[in-house]
């Protein structure tokens, strides 16, 4: 508040806390300070005084002892008999795990509804938009139950696949798909498998490279080079070659029966399945919501006037529609991200073995140290959080409008 | 006092906070008028609401007895579903006065999570159900099976140490009720199921075809399962310990439900006398009345009754007494002496 | 001038010749499907695909449906009447209509009571949803958390009386005073708040829930769907004026206000809901005195809050960061002090705008109220997922009920997101 006299040179009168606004922020902000120094005095002397009373106290060493529990689906080495720590990191990597993968086709899906909203094909953008609806106002945790029990329900057992005349048998003798998962072949590494692997990563920089170099002769000459065909060649041939010269070092292992379950292959969890597929579908209905925005938010004349510029359909889309679409489906896609982070915590309705189901569901229970590992529990989402809303400020800041 | 007024009239008026209490949890269920007991979200013959919404089981039963004998009324229980998760917290934190929930009497709860184990009311033990066409035998025979499991039980502890002891693999399906349990164990998702030999032939007893299902004759582990309160208060502890130990005492002093108006009347047997309160000063040395006992088994009768109503073998779950069986038939109930 | 041609040519058309209708093949539903369907043949493709799509969802849904069994006591008896036909045991509903609806432990003869709050709950929100309607409306929507707690809650009717006396006191208290400073209107009316309801809290007696006249209920029997819609009311309405706090202090100049809301915010919005129900269910009992115990209901009301009360200051502050900064400057330069720019200015600007935001976040937290059923409270999934497939009668009828569940949720989501459509249409004040 600004006046056009000089503010009075009175000197300090204790009335002025109240009364004058440079120094009423002060005691408001006093009053706050000590209301929440009440607050936490308060609440930790309740603690305190609880875990006085019930003999408790807050430790950490539970950690450090063996956990005692087997985990079906580990991304590192772990037995029974590894610590508590150890359990929680395995749940650290299946929550990324299942989160990562729900992001990849929640992204996927989300654009490919999103776009074909928008179609000029009636039935299709009907379908789509019915998808949306339908998702987005059904709570997760029901459409994890759901596809869990449709999983269960629907997809024979192991069992099935057994005797003279199983009643279900495998995909390209291949793949099985069975209510505790899907088995799918496994790759096994021969002898100069390097070979193979290290020409294919060498050809992945290449087409980078071609593509690279075929921009900057465009800009630089005005010559254009074609794009598709090229990469795909360079990304695909010298690996063919190379498995063929070293004699197909990579072979497959396919998933047998033998005894209870499947074996060989690489098991995909039914719980991660669910999960992954819930998640994905849940989110995707919201990002497609996002993508439909983002592209209608561009006005029209962005298109008509690349089209007077001469520009194709698609390098309209590709040169002018969509870069600045992602400014605008970006930010939400990654608050995305993090819905989709945060929920599959919910892996706790289906038995995934993520972090809530490890620390803050078997340890917790194990150990009955409820405080310690919700705390931990915490730690570990606000980290990711809190990462990934870095990723998203430097992001926003490097794509932001570049205004006088 | 102004604050605590305050808060008074705040916790009445929200109507959501229980009153404000005082030393002791008699105190306190007395001042309440219902006892809080935790119990499962769901096992039939344990704990389980009917259709009614009315609580039912055997777990249920040590909960009424204890209402009965404390505030005369079997019926002025609050019945408090806890998860595997929640039961302890809500018992430490004074949510619920006790709990009867087939809880495992083991060590580290006793010492450890400061819990007093006033005695047991099922001795269990962990067992393995299979369907019968898999054609296993033996729960060494396993190996590499599916296993659903309940998480948050001693059984998730035991079952690893048994394949690992033994040396074979399994694959564990952690699940958070038995209703999912039984789910994925009847669409074949897993291909055994363990928990507690009583809980299991409470599921099998709920399965379209029970005869399709056997258990394996392994048990493996101790499963003592008893109702709990917190340490530190020893008088609510006993009120607990020996209104189970009634129960107990009754059946073999063969004190029923039919009988017990008559026995009041005054027996020969001076233990039944000290029991019922018409001898001695039981009740009173309990802070209760010299009929708690009586009233306790007014309830649901004693021990034998309760297990027969609820789990015995004309009920659908259709369990033996086996080690549950009195000290004189060969099992292991033993009460320590009313005197 | 017609006279001029009449001799001259030999037919002259005096009148214009109605348009004849298109050729059939561009126009009516040829036309349309042409257009719409088959324009290319991606489309064509994407149409068959699609239609093939949708008549496998109903060739599977709609025999099961029609089919449904409705009157039956348990599944093996449905399963009888259906012979081996496809078709839903519907009568799961039917019999346990009841407890999905209201939980297992409301007592049945006072089912009246949350089923009257939940139609009263229509004539309260009527006039905070449809501005059109008269403001004096909102003295219904005022007097109905205090009508709805003595429903669904009973017990003494002094309770809420007092409450909504200590309410009143307060505004009188606060309208008396806030014409001199907003702050002492405002503490001045909590006070008043505070002494009616200790003096009040004194004179009620201490058994006075005995002999009530409705039956009290305590908190731990409410459950089904009535516990989500609870839960979403009560949770929403209380978090919008902490939202709307949260919101300026983040916007405060004061550093240790901001810093405290900031914290605040980004710690609940940082963590998922369930690791806070966590909190609710083995935690929070250790903060409170030691004396008192609260129960789990009023825990995760708490909880439930705090969530999107953070969520919705994030909303409300978009809403003011989107005002023009002339608004700001203009309430400065008539001389209005703070507490006054922001009710009379800012406020009602801002939170128009926040409006549709609010809403979402309003239909996300209704939706996550679902979670609760994971620390064992028997709301509509609980329900479910606990006593209804652990019976014996009704064990493995899950599609049905899911079914039904998801019904409920997605009729309730989507009126509102229809009518936060609509509103946003009404709102629209910029000229397009």
């Amino acid at each position: 508040m600004t006046t056009l006299t000089d503010p009075p040179q009175a000197s300090f009168r204790l009335s002025m806390l109240l009364s004058d606004t440079r120094y009423r922020s002060y005691t408001f902000q006093f009053i706050a300070l000590m209301l929440l120094i009440a607050a936490i005095a308060f609440l930790g002397s309740n603690l305190m005084r609880n875990l006085a009373a019930a003999g408790l106290n807050i430790s950490y060493q539970f950690l450090g002892s063996p956990a005692g529990y087997d985990i079906n689906q580990t991304l590192v080495e772990y037995t029974s008999q590894s610590t508590n720590a150890k359990a929680a990191l395995v749940g650290i990597l299946n929550t990324l795990l299942v989160a990562f993968l729900a992001c990849v086709t929640a992204t996927v899906l989300g654009v490919i509804a999103g776009v074909l909203r928008l179609s000029n094909n009636w039935l299709v953008s009907k379908l789509m938009s019915f998808y949306v609806e339908i998702f987005r106002n059904i709570p997760v945790l029901i459409w994890i139950i759901i596809i869990f029990t449709i999983m269960i329900a629907v997809l024979p057992g192991p069992r099935a696949f057994r005797g003279d005349e199983p009643s279900a048998s495998m995909v390209f003798d291949a793949i099985a798909f069975t209510n505790r998962g899907v088995y799918i072949p496994a790759p096994v590494w021969g002898p100069g498998s390097m070979v193979v692997v290290i020409t294919f990563l060498l050809s992945v920089v290449g087409v980078f490279a071609y593509r690279r170099y075929a921009t900057k002769l465009l800009y630089d000459t005005g010559r254009l080079l074609p794009m598709g065909w090229p990469s795909l060649a360079i990304f695909f041939v010298p690996a063919l070659l190379a498995y063929l010269v070293m004699g197909m070092p990579i072979g497959l292992e396919y998933p047998e029966l033998k005894g209870f379950n499947f074996s060989g292959g690489i098991k995909v969890g039914g719980p991660l399945i669910a999960l992954w597929f819930a998640l994905s579908i849940y989110t995707g209905a919201f990002i497609a919501e996002n993508v439909r925005a983002g592209i209608q938010a561009i006005s029209k004349g962005q298109s008509e006037a690349a089209g007077a510029l001469g520009l194709r359909q698609g390098r309209i889309m590709n040169l002018v529609v969509l870069p600045q679409a992602l400014r605008v489906i970006i930010p939400p896609l990654i608050s995305q991200y993090l819905n989709i982070t945060k929920n599959s915590s919910l892996a706790i309705a289906v038995g995934y073995a993520d972090i809530t189901a490890t620390l803050g569901g078997i340890t917790l229970n194990q150990t009955g140290r409820a405080i310690e590992c919700v705390l931990l529990l915490m730690l570990f989402y606000l980290t990711i959080s809190l990462s990934i809303s870095a990723v998203m400020n430097v992001y926003n800041n490097s794509v932001k409008l570049k205004e006088r | 006092m102004k604050k605590s007024v305050f808060f008074g009239a705040l916790t009445a008026a929200a109507g959501l906070a229980a009153g404000v209490a005082a030393a002791g949890t008699l105190d306190d269920v007395k001042a309440r008028g219902t006892l809080n007991c935790g119990v499962t979200t769901g096992l039939v013959g344990f704990a389980a609401p009917d259709s009614n919404g009315e609580w039912e089981g055997f777990d249920v039963a040590v909960c009424r007895a204890v209402a009965a004998a404390v505030l005369g009324d079997g019926n002025a229980v609050e019945f408090v579903p806890t998860t595997g998760k929640t039961r302890f917290t809500a018992l430490a934190s004074g949510e619920i006065d006790m709990l009867a929930r087939n809880t495992t009497w083991t060590f580290s709860r006793d010492v450890d999570l400061k819990f007093t184990f006033v005695g047991v009311n099922y001795y269990d033990g962990q067992g393995f159900m299979v369907p019968k066409d898999l054609g296993v035998s033996s729960a060494k025979d396993l190996d590499g099976a599916t296993v659903c499991i309940q998480t948050g039980t001693t059984t998730e502890l035991n079952l690893a140490d048994f394949f690992r002891s033994n040396n074979i693999s399994y694959e564990p399906v952690p699940i958070e009720t038995n209703a999912e349990a039984q789910q994925q164990y009847l669409a074949g998702a897993c291909d055994v199921y363990t928990t507690d030999a009583s809980g299991l032939a409470a599921t099998r007893a709920t399965f379209e075809a029970p005869g399709d299902h056997v258990l394996l004759p392994e048990i493996i582990s101790k499963e003592p399962l008893g109702p709990l309160v917190r340490h530190g208060d020893n008088e609510w502890g006993d009120i607990v310990r020996w209104t189970l130990n009634a129960l107990i005492t009754a059946e073999e002093l063969g004190v029923t439900s039919a009988n017990m108006t008559e026995m009041m009347a005054g027996t020969n047997n001076p233990e039944i006398n000290r029991l019922l309160g018409t001898e001695g000063t039981l009740g009173e040395m309990l802070g209760l009345d010299a009929d708690w006992a009586a009233k306790a088994l007014a309830v649901g009768g004693n021990y034998g009754e309760i297990f027969e109503q609820n789990i015995g073998e004309a009920t659908p779950i259709g369990l033996a007494r086996g080690l549950n069986a009195q000290w004189t038939d060969g099992g292991l109930l033993y009460s320590p002496p009313f005197r | 001038m017609s006279d001029t041609h009449a001799n001259s040519v030999a037919f002259v058309r005096t009148e214009q010749v109605p348009p004849s209708p298109p050729p059939f093949q561009t126009s009516g539903p040829v036309k349309w499907a042409k257009d719409n369907l088959f324009s290319t043949p991606l489309y064509t493709l994407l149409t068959i695909v699609a239609a093939y799509f949708i008549y496998v969802i109903l060739a599977n849904t709609l025999p099961w449906i029609l089919n449904g069994v409705w009157s039956t006591s348990s599944l093996a008896e449905c399963r009888e009447v259906l012979d081996g036909v496809s078709g839903g045991c519907f009568s799961v509903l039917t019999e346990r209509w009841n407890q999905l609806l209201f939980g297992f432990t409301y007592p049945s003869e006072e089912y009246w009571r949350p089923t009257l709050a939940f139609i009263l709950l229509f004539a309260a929100a009527a006039p905070v949803l449809f501005y059109k309607l008269p403001r004096k409306l909102l003295i219904i929507t005022g007097l109905f958390p205090f009508v709805a707690y003595y429903l669904i809650w009973g017990g003494t009717i002094f309770t809420p009386i007092l409450a909504l006396v200590g309410f009143v006191a307060g505004y009188f208290v606060y309208q008396r005073f806030v014409a001199g400073s907003f702050a002492a209107g405002f503490f001045g009316g909590v006070a008043a708040a505070l002494v009616v309801w200790n003096i009040g809290g004194m004179l009620i007696p201490e058994n006075a829930n005995e002999n009530a006249m409705l039956l009290a209920v305590p908190s731990r029997d409410l459950g089904g769907f009535m516990l989500n819609m609870m839960l979403g009311v009560t949770c929403v309405s209380l978090s919008v004026p902490l939202g709307i706090a949260l919101a300026l202090g983040r916007q405060s100049d004061m550093p240790l206000i901001k810093w405290i809301c900031v914290v605040f915010i980004e710690f609940i919005r940082g963590v998922p809901l369930i690791t806070l129900l966590f909190v609710a269910s083995v935690m929070l009992a250790y903060f409170f005195p030691p004396e008192s115990t609260t129960d789990l209901f009023l825990r995760v009301v708490i909880m439930i809050t705090m969530f999107s009360s953070a969520y919705i200051a994030e909303v409300i502050r978009g809403g003011l960061a989107a005002l023009p900064r002339g608004q700001y400057e203009a309430a400065d330069s008539l001389g209005l002090d703070y507490p006054q720019a922001m009710r009379l200015i800012i406020l009602p600007q801002a939170l128009k705008i926040s409006i549709p935001g609010i809403v979402n976040i309003a239909v996300g937290l209704f939706k996550d109220t679902t979670l609760v059923s994971v620390i064992s409270m028997f709301d509509i999934l609980g329900m479910i997922r606990g006593p209804i497939l652990a019976s014996t009668e009704w064990n493995g009828v899950y599609w049905e009920l899911l079914g039904f569940a998801a019904l409920l949720f997605f009729v309730v989501c989507y009126g509102i997101s229809q009518y936060s459509q609509w509103l946003e249409r009404q709102l629209a004040t910029d000229h397009r």
